[in-house]
């Protein structure tokens, strides 16, 4: 659906079903250089299972108008006021890599408003390497390309995503091409450099009052495990380890659905 | 800076989609020869209907043979996925009814296999879908023929049986600014030879009865979407872009940004028109993709050596290869195809139809049948028997004369097919007499 927030038109997918008035809300928000898309199952489960569902798309990216913002802050506060615009006064938060710092972010800001936070593929401190973010800024379609080769820990996931057929490095190379291609500027180098750039990821952690949850893959050469075990800690979180690389909706769509469950149960 | 990179073609032929058998161990590729899959429990069943989860249900809709196979080809192809079909034919009918209806229009190349050509110019016109049919080397052809009910614009990698090489990047170009893909019919050229989303298509399909197979055992097609067109952006494609009530009001291109395509083709094609592969079929073809790059590499070498062979023969009018410096295309074959043309490709007799009669006849290595791409030589008379629905008109059209020789040459030594044409040739000459 369509919302207006901060002055732009926002787009959030509902899951296959209308957005209601009330009951439990799960917001999650996509990595850099993605969009909602990489959440339907998951948001298609829960629409299903009486939840309402916000798969946003983040500024500048896919459907929801630029500017693409500056920072993890600045994002955190567009997905709380993308909440005002909904309706919605508490929400479970879920997040995927850059996503997962937002969801941190926006539950730190907001403890009263986060029902819980769920981190998918995440680390603290995100750095990039100065190597990729010149590749990025320089080469964007090789720096994809290497982004896609590192996010992918197998040549055959199955049930694959979205469903048996699907080429999984294929699709989100096109999604990757596909969102830097309508984006106003380089956004891969943007959401890269927004990454590396948050600092307040521990003291943003110390705030956050609701459960925590992070499902990190044991593959992942992108935000490996370890990289996140700091956060995990401050967070008190409980930790799902799933034999997947970065890419875990798209490689691990069952364990995932699991282990989110086990944090935010239907 | 260098840096990681997805494997190499021919690492994905071996591995792309297929892992070992998480219950069995076994490190082939399984053949999974059942219709249905058991439900975990009825939610189970209920989240897989709604697209809340993935799997398979029915082998109509996906099998994990089959699967294996398309995500095989897709990775070959570069694209984001694809649907095995019954046939070729099947893929070329699915990838236009998922995005055309009556009262729609497809502009398509004249050089089109026979069948493809029935299609469009027959029975689609009977479901109130027009084709307007452009020469492939005619760009401004392209552009002029498209209309505003315009959803597709189709033609050959290289066309059959001329081998007119398909100009991807202007033709694309024009489908583009149009707000329309283009679709490539990829069976003569395989992702070995030429990568037509590379060049600017948006869909490619094969016939995998041909060179993906190789074998000549099995009929099948497959249908690949690159995920790169914007089917909301160009306005033309409300299947793709509004609620579909023939599948929970979904909107295929909110549902998945760039596989919506893919989705109705399977959600809706496979469900009601059907189809589908068999697992066995899958299966077989998988054999073959795995040494496809092996393959094609000897097709091209033994191609070369028969067409050099034939360019020199005195019975020989002309043969129609585009790495020959006579052919029109050759130019645009070296930029766009330079691994090579394939091997499949027409030549025409000097003489009588009784000589090109003499001539077929006298091979023996060389198979007389309706078919190419087969590790084994093939040999046909486009005029009488692939084409034969065609007028004079559409025949000349299409760059088929009527004394035309269609070879396919397989993987046998060089040396022998040689040998056999020179033999066949010199009965031709006898039956000149």
């Amino acid at each position: 659906m369509k919302l207006q927030v901060q002055g732009h038109a926002a787009y959030a997918y509902t899951g296959g079903k209308a957005f209601a008035s009330d009951g439990p809300c799960i917001a999650f928000i996509h990595g850099a250089l993605n969009d909602h898309s990489v959440w339907t199952l998951l948001a298609r489960w829960y629409a299903h299972h009486g939840a309402r569902v916000l798969a946003v798309d983040l500024p500048g990216h896919g459907r929801s108008e630029g500017p693409a913002l500056p920072s993890v802050e600045a994002l955190a506060d567009w997905l709380l006021a993308l909440l005002d615009a909904a309706g919605v006064a508490r929400a479970h938060l879920v997040g995927h890599s850059m996503g997962s710092l937002v969801a941190l972010e926006a539950a730190s800001r907001a403890p009263e408003r986060a029902a819980g936070l769920v981190m998918i593929g995440t680390a603290y401190p995100m750095k990039v390497s100065d190597a990729l973010l010149a590749t990025a800024r320089d080469d964007p379609a090789r720096a994809i390309a290497m982004v896609n080769a590192f996010s992918h820990s197998t040549l055959a996931s199955k049930p694959s995503y979205p469903g048996p057929g699907a080429w999984l490095r294929g699709g989100s190379s096109a999604l990757m091409h596909r969102i830097q291609n309508d984006a106003d500027g380089n956004l891969f180098e943007h959401d890269f450099r927004v990454c590396d750039a948050y600092a307040g990821g521990i003291e943003a952690a110390r705030r956050v009052t609701c459960p925590a949850h992070l499902i990190v893959g044991t593959r992942d050469t992108m935000t490996p495990p370890r990289a996140a075990k700091e956060l995990a800690g401050v967070l008190d979180a409980t930790v799902s380890r799933i034999a997947s690389g970065h890419a875990l909706m798209q490689e691990a769509p069952e364990a995932v659905l699991n282990a989110v469950r086990e944090a935010i149960p239907a | 800076m260098p840096g990681p990179s997805d494997p190499a073609f021919d690492t994905l032929a071996l591995h792309a989609g297929a892992a070992p058998d998480p219950a069995t161990g076994a490190r082939a590729t399984p053949l999974h020869l059942t219709t249905s899959f058991v439900f975990e429990s009825s939610e189970h069943a209920a989240s897989l209907f709604n697209m809340e989860r993935a799997g398979h249900v029915y082998s109509r809709i996906s099998n994990p043979t089959t699967a294996v196979f398309e995500e095989r080809v897709a990775a070959l192809e570069g694209g984001v996925g694809a649907i095995a079909t019954a046939s070729g034919q099947a893929a070329l009918h699915l990838a236009i009814a998922t995005i055309a209806g009556a009262g729609s229009h497809i502009v398509a190349s004249t050089a089109l296999y026979g069948g493809s050509h029935n299609l469009l110019a027959y029975t689609l016109a009977r479901f109130g879908i027009e084709t307007t049919f452009v020469k492939p080397r005619d760009v401004d052809a392209w552009r002029d023929a498209i209309r505003p009910n315009t959803k597709l614009l189709f033609g050959e990698s290289l066309g059959n049986p001329g081998l007119d090489v398909l100009d991807i990047p202007r033709v694309s170009a024009i489908a583009h600014d149009a707000g329309v893909p283009l679709l490539v019919d990829a069976t003569f050229t395989t992702p070995w030879l030429q990568q037509p989303f590379k060049l600017g298509a948006d869909l490619a399909f094969h016939s995998a009865t041909k060179f993906l197979s190789g074998h000549g055992t099995v009929i099948g097609g497959v249908l690949v979407d690159s995920g790169a067109f914007d089917w909301e952006r160009s306005g033309r494609f409300p299947e793709l872009s509004a609620p579909y009530a023939g599948f929970h009001d979904m909107v295929f291109t909110e549902e998945s940004t760039v596989g919506a395509f893919l989705l109705r083709a399977r959600r809706e094609g496979l469900r009601d028109f059907g189809a589908c592969m068999s697992p066995h079929t899958a299966w077989l073809i998988l054999q073959g993709l795995e040494t496809l790059p092996l393959r094609m590499e000897r097709h091209v070498a033994n191609a070369r050596k028969v067409v050099q062979f034939l360019a020199a023969h005195p019975l020989v009018a002309g043969v129609g290869y585009p790495e020959l410096e006579s052919h029109p295309d050759h130019a645009l074959a070296r930029s766009l195809l330079p691994r090579g043309c394939g091997s499949v490709f027409s030549f025409d007799l000097r003489g009588s139809r009784r000589q090109g009669v003499a001539f077929i006849e006298a091979l023996q290595l060389f198979s007389h049948l309706a078919n190419v791409g087969d590790c084994r030589s093939l040999v046909i008379h486009p005029a009488s028997t692939t084409h034969f629905r065609m007028d004079d008109a559409a025949l000349a059209a299409a760059g088929i004369g009527p004394g035309s020789i269609r070879l396919s040459i397989g993987l046998e030594d060089a040396d022998d097919l040689v040998a056999d044409l020179k033999s066949a040739l010199k009965a031709a000459e006898r039956a000149a007499a």
